[in-house]
């Protein structure tokens, strides 16, 4: 089990990446990561002793990620993800570059969940369009049809944000 | 033109930086081609290089100590081999609780005393010494007066070695065996058809005659008793109750001889 180790801690920040990109809570996001790894170590032996350790552990994590998203579609979250705080985090020290990640990560919040995690695996994690494919569950042409949809919706928000935003120092000084 | 082999794959592609030199260049030409093409992927590029950088702080950030696979691996052998330990700590526990462990007897806590014990140190010496191709006895038949002196001294009591031939059981010789009570006489006995029978006998810390004790498990029997502070113990490979009459026998018979 000794190796698990080795294989296992090096995904770890890719692991929280992903799962805060997902989720953009923080607490949340190491709750699924923390499951995930356990999962990970219970289940090593059964894990294909060939396989690529990496999409496994996206693999893991994504099903965790989706059953957490059905439970909080049931309880009905009251904090919608686009308005929930930024983490932090990703609050970058050059201000300029905060607000614009931040305007980012609020519109990244509003694609579907589908679409969502399809960019941060293929844009974020640079995983190919294949491993993709294998960690959701769906053919490739399903990627790359999310992946398109991603994108396009992505840049529509950002569009609107950045005309909304055409009156920055206003916004910012209040 | 290219146009026609640029497709939306090729496109993505393109903003993942996963197109080689050629067919990155390739896309190149074909977007400086269609300005309003070019504008879109740039945007999705900007994106691309955004969100990288929006979420970067996250993967460089230190790891709680909640992520440590190292310490969840630990957590789980801790689990691993606990539940064992749980299972045996209550029976012995329910063992005690009962009074002796009267369920348990034979099982988790053997007996220590008695014709209990020695049935058991018989059946145990038999599974050792029984079928040993090549030295079932230390002093064979032949010797008997030597046997019995040997084992007497040994024993510090008079030993003799019971005749089972009326039963058609032939003396083949015998052996000192170990105990937790010291050491034991066992003779061992050869039947017509093969099969092996024992009588194992040792000092009772205890001078009281006992019933004869009847015992079988994994296709051994055996009938032990005590008598005149003595121990003994019938074994062979049939039930208790099918030895019980030759157990009689023996017993019928040390009484005249000793």
């Amino acid at each position: 089990m000794q190796d698990a180790i080795g294989l296992i801690e090096p995904n770890i920040p890719a692991l929280r990446r992903y799962a805060y990109g997902l989720l953009r809570d923080e607490a949340d996001a190491d709750d699924l990561v923390q499951d995930c790894l356990e999962r990970a170590v219970s289940k090593w032996r059964q894990r294909r002793a060939d396989g690529n350790v990496r999409t496994w552990l996206f693999s893991i994590l994504h099903n965790l990620a989706v059953s957490r998203f059905r439970q909080i579609r049931r309880r009905g979250s009251n904090v919608a993800l686009e308005d929930a705080p930024l983490s932090a985090l990703t609050a970058a020290p050059v201000q300029e570059d905060a607000i614009r990640h931040g305007e980012l990560l609020r519109a990244l919040a509003r694609l579907s969940e589908d679409q969502r995690s399809v960019l941060l695996l293929v844009s974020v994690e640079d995983l190919s369009y294949a491993e993709a494919a294998g960690v959701l569950g769906v053919p490739v042409g399903t990627v790359m049809s999310r992946l398109s949809r991603a994108r396009a919706a992505l840049r529509k928000l950002m569009d609107g944000q950045v005309s909304e935003a055409s009156r920055p120092a206003l916004r910012i000084i209040q | 033109m290219t146009d026609r082999h640029i497709t939306e794959e090729d496109l993505h592609s393109f903003v993942d930086c996963r197109l080689d030199g050629q067919r990155s260049e390739t896309v190149r030409a074909y977007l400086a081609a269609h300005p309003e093409k070019a504008e879109t992927i740039a945007g999705y590029s900007t994106d691309r290089q955004m969100l990288r950088d929006a979420l970067q702080p996250v993967a460089d950030a230190p790891i709680p100590p909640a992520l440590d696979v190292r310490r969840m691996l630990e957590a789980r052998r801790r689990r691993d081999t606990t539940p064992w330990r749980l299972p045996i700590a209550a029976s012995i526990a329910l063992a005690v609780g009962l009074g002796g462990g009267w369920l348990m007897r034979g099982a988790a806590l053997p007996p220590q005393n008695g014709v209990a014990a020695l049935s058991r140190e018989a059946t145990d010496n038999y599974r050792v010494y029984a079928y040993d191709a090549n030295r079932p006895v230390e002093i064979a038949a032949t010797d008997e007066t030597k046997l019995v002196r040997w084992v007497s001294n040994r024993l510090q009591r008079p030993v003799v070695a019971p005749n089972l031939g009326k039963a058609g059981f032939r003396l083949i010789g015998g052996r000192l065996v170990t105990t937790p009570h010291g050491p034991a006489a066992m003779f061992l006995y050869d039947g017509t058809q093969g099969q092996r029978l024992a009588v194992m006998i040792r000092p009772m810390a205890v001078d009281k005659p006992t019933r004869m004790f009847e015992h079988g498990d994994d296709g051994l029997g055996d009938v032990s008793w005590a008598d005149k502070g003595m121990g003994y113990s019938l074994v062979g490979p049939a039930s208790a109750q099918e030895l019980h009459p030759l157990a009689d026998e023996v017993r019928r018979e040390l009484r005249q001889a000793i």
